[in-house]
């Protein structure tokens, strides 16, 4: 990569920097204008006028707004996000010790949606209007219009009277003794131990909730591969590199397949945002214990210095997500650094 | 004879709009969608006469027909206390096409006037109302939505506000990008030069040219509107007990899987087809109009 590709990510960058600051403002502003306060909801209904002042002598929020406003952002630029009412630490703290288990369901979830919608995808636009075709736009139809924590009910049916070797809740089996390492996320942790009994285990877990994570994502990312597939196999690069007798599998797995890649890749992206909105109904259902279910759980306490973590965490995600693929786009196809330097 | 060919001679001596309809009418996936949108409409509009049980929708209490498996008498089975889940099926969907009228009523008007400004005037206005939307964009919808109506109390006017915050944003987005492409067009050029003025430019010249993308889109917002609903109150953000809906019946009957599994999945299955219905109705609208959202 020269140094055009550098100038792109770190433009990019800057601006995603822009819209993380942006982020914060508005969920606190959001968080701050909201009805009720914060303090009396910390310390419930019981405790006294005198107390609640302490609370919010406390909790700074006695002193001007902008003033509040600066507190919070230079905490967060420390990586500090306050403390959680419900557990009484700091919810980095709690944050960081749900991640994992979020961070491995989403990561193993895009490993399947990758694995699978694009070589169906491929597999549709060569045989296009064949049954094959005809199969995959059914199943691209079913995963797009079931909502997340319907399909995840109804994996949990199937997996209690067809699959019952499959569990339903939580990430491993509690009879297994295990440490965990460095990175918190089972598989890897178990296979850098060499613990590959607790690797099967946490990849049954892992099964149903990702597939039920995975099925939107897959349906849109499937159709677009094949459109997309099927738009470049009439350029005429295509054509040449035909003509030239470059075999026909060469032809659409080395020329099309790169090129056609950018547009799913796009689709993954966007997706992300939608993902991680499922991922909270999926950890719901299936007791995984992620950031989502945290979020869940500290919402309905209205912990408020937790959600706005959790919503916040979660937007960071979602932009690191699409710079990460803003970079692979540049790498895969050299037309997007053009475009987006004119 | 093959298809565009028959499109050609049927095309004859038609309107514009009775080719459009001819063209929708060929496609089956848009039928079987737009039949199905007309059948929650009309079972949601006309619950009271159509459901077998309309005391069902609220607070009865029948524990001697409670858990029933589906019959004919209880097309989708009973609940834990004994309610004929068809019929509370049909109150579910006023709820969520309530929930689909109130936000959709309300976001797209919004998005589509910030779209027209930030495309129309472009320079600062345009930054300020595009990468505003750029933010709104970057916060996961579902995440958003828990913590607004988590901090307002929830309930179906929270819920319907926070869905509505999020949702103005895709609007705006794709309004801006019509718009934009529209502005090199000689009759944009052709009512600036007669001297229009701004408003009349955005609303009478370039808002007519966005119609279609924005109908279309409107068409495939409705079944994601209802599964965004669902999903806050099968989480308990959402609409509350005793009122039918369709998420919190997922929610109660999923305490009964895996014996009583129709009481979750039955109130699913009718989100699902709901959904179904307006994402085929909004596809075969999109092929009609040929227009990209």
């Amino acid at each position: 990569m020269g140094v055009v590709a550098l100038l792109h990510i770190l433009q990019r960058a800057a601006s995603l920097f822009l819209v993380f600051v942006g982020l914060a403002v508005l969920i606190f502003v959001i968080a701050r204008i909201v009805p009720g306060d914060p303090a009396r909801i910390a310390l419930g209904p019981l405790a006294s006028a005198d107390q609640v002042a302490e609370m919010r002598q406390e909790m700074g929020l006695d002193d001007p707004f902008f003033v509040q406003l600066w507190t919070y952002l230079s905490g967060l630029a420390q990586g500090d996000l306050g403390k959680s009412l419900l557990s009484s630490r700091p919810v980095m703290d709690d944050i960081m010790g749900a991640l994992p288990a979020t961070l491995e369901l989403v990561l193993f979830t895009i490993v399947l949606q990758i694995v699978i919608s694009i070589p169906l995808g491929v597999l549709a636009a060569v045989y296009r209007d064949s049954w094959i075709d005809n199969i995959t736009r059914v199943i691209s139809l079913i995963g797009v219009v079931t909502p997340g924590f319907v399909l995840a009910i109804i994996l949990q049916l199937l997996a209690s009277y067809y699959f019952t070797s499959l569990p339903v809740t939580g990430r491993l089996d509690p009879g297994l003794d295990f440490v965990r390492g460095p990175t918190g996320m089972l598989l890897i942790d178990s296979a850098l131990q060499g613990r590959w009994d607790v690797f099967a285990d946490a990849l049954r877990h892992l099964f149903l909730p990702s597939i039920a994570l995975a099925a939107a994502g897959i349906g849109q990312v499937m159709r677009i591969t094949r459109s997309s597939m099927i738009e470049i196999s009439s350029r005429d690069f295509i054509e040449s590199a035909r003509a030239y007798g470059i075999p026909e599998r060469v032809v659409t797995l080395r020329y099309m397949l790169r090129i056609a890649s950018t547009a799913p890749l796009t689709i993954l992206g966007l997706e992300f945002a939608s993902l991680i909105g499922n991922a909270f109904v999926v950890e719901f259902v299936f007791g995984w214990p992620g950031i989502a279910s945290y979020g869940v759980r500290t919402i309905l306490q209205k912990d408020l210095n937790a959600v706005i973590g959790v919503v916040l965490v979660s937007g960071v995600f979602f932009v690191f997500a699409n710079l990460i693929i803003d970079i692979l786009l540049g790498v895969l196809d050299p037309r997007q650094r053009l475009r987006a330097r004119r | 004879m093959s298809a565009p060919d028959m499109e050609l001679s049927a095309g004859r001596g038609m309107t514009s709009r009775q080719m459009a309809w001819y063209r929708f009418s060929k496609n089956p996936a848009a039928m079987i969608g737009a039949f199905i949108v007309l059948s929650v409409v009309v079972g949601a509009i006309f619950a009271p006469w159509l459901a077998p049980s309309p005391e069902s929708a609220g607070n009865l209490v029948n524990f001697r027909d409670r858990h029933g498996a589906p019959t004919w008498e209880h097309l989708m089975g009973t609940d834990n206390v004994g309610r004929d889940i068809f019929s509370r099926v049909l109150y579910g969907y006023r709820v969520s096409l309530g929930l689909v009228v109130g936000v959709l009523g309300i976001a797209v008007p919004f998005g589509v006037v910030l779209g027209l400004t930030a495309g129309y005037f472009g320079g600062w206005t345009e930054t300020i109302i595009m990468r505003f939307t750029d933010v709104m964009l970057a916060i996961p919808p579902l995440a958003m939505a828990l913590a607004i109506t988590a901090v307002l109390s929830p309930n179906l006017i929270n819920a319907m506000i926070a869905i509505t915050m999020l949702w103005w944003t895709w609007h705006t987005r794709l309004i801006y990008r019509i718009v934009k492409g529209q502005m090199n067009e000689d009759y944009v050029e052709a009512a600036r030069v007669a001297g229009a003025s701004h408003f009349h430019i955005m609303f009478r010249e370039l808002l007519p040219n966005c119609i279609s993308a924005i109908s279309v889109k409107i068409s495939l917002d409705a079944g994601f509107v209802i599964l965004f609903g669902a999903a806050l109150s099968f989480l308990g953000l959402g609409v509350q007990p005793p009122t039918p809906d369709l998420g919190t019946m997922v929610s109660t009957g999923s305490e009964y899987l895996p014996e009583y599994w129709w009481e979750a999945l039955m109130p699913g299955l009718a989100i699902l087809y709901a959904i179904l219905g307006f994402n085929l109705l909004g596809d075969g609208l999109r092929d009609m109009m040929d227009v990209e959202t």
